[in-house]
C-alpha cells in the first residue's frame, strides 16, 4: 500500500529526514518510534503533504501511485488520513460542517454521491459513539474550547467518519490520560480492517499496550535504524533509545 | 423637485467665478441647492426646526469638507466627494422600485418603512399592529404630527458643530424615520427602515432618522441601504437615538450601497441608567465608506455593544470609527470590529473610547482583526483610549493577517480543496460577527450577501 524509498526532507537546508525506507501493507499495524527530534512527525507531515518539507531525494507510492507529486486534499481523497499531533482549532467552523464538507469531497472524488443532511447525521451519530462522544460536539466550532484529549478524540472521530485506507496517527497517545487512551485505541482497534493500514508514531510505548503492531521501527535522526516485532517497543521502553544509536554506530564504524 | 434647476445654478455661479477654490463652489453649490430646498418647503421655513438647518449650513460652509490633514480623516480622502455636484432631490422620483424588488429587505418584519432616495416611499411601506403609544412614520409627518417629541430630540444627539457631514445632513434634514416607543413597551417584531438609492444621477440622499425609546422600552431595527443603480450617488445618512432607563435597543444595519456610490453615515446615541445599546454594521457595498457610531454613557450601569464587519473588494475603501465616551461609572462597553479585504480594497478603524474622570469601575473591551486577502490591500487600525480614571478596566487589541496556514493545511489534509478551504475559513471569520444579529431573516440574508460578495472579489 505504502513504500517509501530513501526519503531525505530538510527544512530551510536543514535536513531532517536523512534516507528513510518503510513499506507498509494493507492490513498492518506499524508503531514508528524515537527520540524527540528524531523526525517523527516529520515524516507524518511529509505524507500528509505539508508543503513546509522539501523532498531532496527519494521517493513515495501509495497504491502504486507518486504520492510526492499529490496535493494534501488529493491524498486525502485517495484514503490517506493524518492525525495530528496538534489538532488545529477553526472557530466558526462547526464540526459537523467541516466533516461533512470533507466526507461529500471524498464521497465526491470515490464517484459517490453527497450524503444528505439526514444519511450524515445517522453516520456521525453512530461514529461518534466509537470514541464515547456526545453529539454536543458536532455543533462546536472544530476543536476549539476542546481539552487535549477531546481534540485527540476528535481527530479518532474523523478518522471513523472518513474511513481512510492508509492512517497516520502523530502522536495521538499524547495528552490522554488512561481511560481516554483506552477509548481511543478501541476506537482505532474498531477501525483497523484487512483493507486498511495504520502507521501510529509514538513516543511512548503506552499505546502500543492497547493497539498491537505488527512492527516496530525505531526512527532515530531521520532514518530508520532498527526494525522489529512488538517487543522491540517493550525493550525501548525499558532501555531508551541510546543503545540504538550506539549499535547503529558501532555497525557503520568500519572494522 | 427640478434637478435641472440646481445644476443650471451652479453652472452659473461656477462660470461667473472661473477663480473659485473647491470649498467657494462647493458653498456656492450647496448654498443654492439649499435655496431650492427653502422654496420646496412651502412656508415652513420660518419653524424653530428650520433654524437649526440654518445654522446647519452656515457651519458647513465654516467647516468645508475635511481633507486628511484633519487627524479624523487622516486615512480617508472625500476630495471625491467634495469634488462632485450631487443633486438634492425634494420629493419621490417620478419611478420608484417595485415592492417585489426590495422584498427580500422585509426580513420577516411586518414593520417596514421604504425611502426611495432617502423620500418616504409610502406605498412600499407597511406598519403591523404595533402597542398603543408607539408611534412609526416618516420624519416628515413626525415634523408635524410629533412637534413636541422632534423639538426634544432632534439634533441633540448628533452634533455638528466639529463634522461637516453631520452638519450637511442636518441643514438638508427633510425625511428618514421617526420610532418613538413609549414607558415599559417591548415591540417584538423588528422594524426594518430601506433606504434605496434609484436613478442615473449623481443624486445626494441625506436621510434622517430620529429613534426614542423610553424608560424599559425594547426595540430591534434594521437598517438597510440598497440601490437598484450602480451610479455615483452619496448617501450621507444621520440617525440618533436616545435610550431611556433600561431600555434595550438592536441596532443592525446592512451597507450594500452601489459599488460607485459614496456613502457617509453617522449613528449617534445617547444613554440612561442601566440602557443597553447593540449595534451591528456590516459594511458590504461602496466606493467610499465612512461609519461614525458614537454612543455617550451618561448614567451608570450602561452597557454597549458595537460590532462590526466590512467586506472590501476592489478598490472600496470603508472606513469605520466608533467612540464610546465612558461619562459615568459602572458601565461596560464590548467592541468587535472586523475586516476582510481583497483586491486593492483599504479599510480604517479607528476606535475611541473615553473613560471620564467620574467613570470608576469602567469595562470596555475593544477588538479589531483584518483578514488580508491580497498583498495590495490595506488596513489602518487605530485604538484610541483616553483614561481619565484610575479604577477601570480597559483592554484593547488588533491583529493583521492572512489566512492561517495550518487551519488551511488541516482542511486539505481531509480532503477539502484549497479554494474551498480559503472560503470556509474566510466565512467563519465573518460569522463571527453575523451570528450577533439577533434578526434571523437578516442573518440569512448577511450569509447569502457576504458569501457572493466574497466570491465575488475572488473573480475581480
Amino acid at each position: 500500500m505504502l513504500e517509501i524509498r530513501n526519503l531525505h526532507a530538510s527544512v530551510n537546508g536543514n535536513e531532517i529526514l536523512s534516507g528513510v525506507d518503510l513499506t507498509v501493507r494493507a492490513g498492518e499495524i506499524h508503531a514508528i518510534m524515537g527520540p524527540n527530534g528524531s523526525g517523527k512527525s516529520t515524516l507524518a507531515q511529509v505524507l500528509a503533504g505539508r508543503d513546509a518539507y522539501e523532498i531532496t531525494e527519494g521517493e513515495v507510492l501509495y497504491e502504486g501511485k507518486n504520492l510526492l507529486e499529490m496535493d494534501p486534499e488529493e491524498r486525502a481523497r485517495e484514503g490517506v488520513f493524518l492525525a495530528f499531533q496538534y489538532p488545529v482549532e477553526i472557530p466558526g467552523v462547526s464540526n459537523s460542517y467541516f466533516l461533512k464538507s470533507a466526507l461529500n469531497a471524498i464521497r465526491k472524488h470515490r464517484g459517490l454521491e453527497d450524503l444528505d443532511a439526514i444519511e450524515f447525521l445517522q453516520l456521525v451519530k453512530q461514529r461518534l459513539k466509537l470514541v464515547d462522544m456526545d453529539e454536543s460536539f458536532l455543533q462546536r466550532p472544530v476543536n476549539e474550547g476542546f481539552s487535549g484529549g477531546e481534540k485527540k478524540r476528535n481527530e479518532i472521530f474523523h478518522m471513523a467518519v472518513l474511513e481512510p485506507k492508509l492512517a497516520i496517527l502523530d502522536e495521538t497517545d499524547s495528552g490522554l490520560d488512561i481511560d481516554a487512551l483506552r477509548i481511543v485505541a478501541d476506537g482505532v482497534n474498531k477501525l483497523h480492517r484487512k483493507d486498511n493500514a495504520i502507521v501510529i508514531v509514538t513516543h511512548y510505548q503506552r499505546l502500543l499496550n492497547y493497539i498491537v503492531p505488527d512492527f516496530v521501527h525505531v526512527l532515530v535522526d531521520g532514518r530508520i535504524m532498527k526494525s522489529g516485532s512488538k517487543e522491540l517497543a517493550l525493550q525501548l521502553e525499558e532501555k531508551g533509545y541510546d543503545w540504538i544509536k550506539a549499535e547503529a554506530e558501532k555497525s557503520l564504524t568500519p572494522a | 423637485m427640478d434637478q435641472g434647476g440646481s445644476r443650471k445654478i451652479f453652472d452659473a455661479c461656477v462660470r461667473k467665478e472661473v477663480g473659485m477654490s473647491h470649498q467657494q463652489k462647493t458653498n456656492v453649490w450647496y448654498q443654492s441647492s439649499f435655496e431650492l430646498f427653502e422654496k420646496s418647503l412651502n412656508g415652513e421655513a420660518t419653524t424653530p426646526l428650520h433654524a437649526i438647518r440654518r445654522g446647519a449650513l452656515e457651519r458647513f460652509h465654516a467647516l468645508g469638507f475635511p481633507t486628511t490633514k484633519n487627524e479624523e480623516w487622516r486615512f480617508t480622502n472625500v476630495a471625491p466627494i467634495a469634488k462632485a455636484a450631487f443633486t438634492p432631490t425634494f420629493g419621490l422620483p417620478g419611478h420608484i422600485p417595485s415592492a417585489k424588488e426590495i422584498e427580500r429587505f422585509s426580513f420577516g418584519t411586518p414593520h417596514r418603512l421604504v425611502f426611495v432616495n432617502g423620500h418616504f416611499a409610502k406605498d412600499l411601506s407597511t406598519v403591523g399592529k404595533l402597542s398603543a403609544g408607539v408611534a412609526l412614520t416618516n420624519l416628515a409627518t413626525a415634523f408635524k404630527q410629533h412637534r413636541d417629541l422632534v423639538d426634544a430630540h432632534f439634533s441633540k444627539y448628533a452634533p455638528f458643530d466639529e463634522n461637516p457631514f453631520v452638519a450637511l445632513n442636518t441643514a438638508f434634514a427633510q425625511d428618514g424615520a421617526f420610532i418613538y416607543v413609549p414607558e415599559g413597551c417591548q415591540v417584538d417584531d423588528a422594524i426594518s427602515l430601506v433606504f434605496v438609492a434609484v436613478g442615473s444621477e449623481p443624486f445626494y440622499i441625506p436621510p434622517r432618522n430620529l429613534i426614542v425609546l423610553e424608560e424599559r422600552a425594547q426595540l430591534q431595527i434594521v437598517e438597510s441601504f440598497v440601490t437598484t443603480t450602480n451610479a455615483s450617488y452619496f448617501t450621507n445618512v444621520v440617525s440618533e437615538i436616545s435610550l431611556g432607563r433600561d431600555a434595550v435597543l438592536e441596532h443592525d444595519k446592512l451597507q450594500h450601497e452601489s459599488l460607485q456610490a459614496f456613502h457617509i453615515a453617522a449613528i449617534h446615541v445617547r444613554q440612561k441608567e442601566r440602557s443597553n445599546f447593540t449595534s451591528n454594521s456590516i459594511a458590504l457595498g461602496g466606493s467610499l465608506v465612512r461609519n461614525n457610531v458614537t454612543t455617550v454613557l451618561g448614567a451608570e450601569w450602561c452597557e454597549a455593544t458595537l460590532n462590526g464587519l466590512s467586506v472590501g473588494t476592489g478598490t472600496q475603501l470603508i472606513d469605520n470609527h466608533t467612540t464610546i465616551d465612558h461619562a459615568k461609572p459602572n458601565c461596560a462597553s464590548h467592541e468587535l470590529y472586523k475586516a476582510i479585504l481583497d483586491g486593492k480594497s483599504r479599510g480604517v478603524f479607528n476606535g475611541k473610547i473615553f473613560v471620564r474622570t467620574d467613570a470608576q469601575k469602567t469595562d470596555a473591551k475593544q477588538t479589531n482583526m483584518t483578514l488580508l486577502l491580497s498583498d495590495d490591500a490595506t488596513i489602518d487600525t487605530k485604538p484610541q483610549l483616553e483614561i481619565f480614571a484610575d479604577d477601570v478596566k480597559c483592554t484593547h487589541g488588533a491583529t493583521v493577517g492572512q489566512l492561517d496556514e495550518n487551519q488551511v493545511f488541516y482542511l486539505r489534509s481531509r480532503g477539502i480543496d484549497e479554494k474551498l478551504a480559503a472560503d470556509i475559513l474566510t466565512f467563519a471569520f465573518a460569522s463571527d460577527v453575523v451570528n450577533r444579529v439577533h434578526v434571523p431573516a437578516l442573518r440569512e440574508q448577511l450569509e447569502f450577501l457576504v458569501h457572493a460578495k466574497l466570491n465575488e472579489g475572488r473573480k475581480s
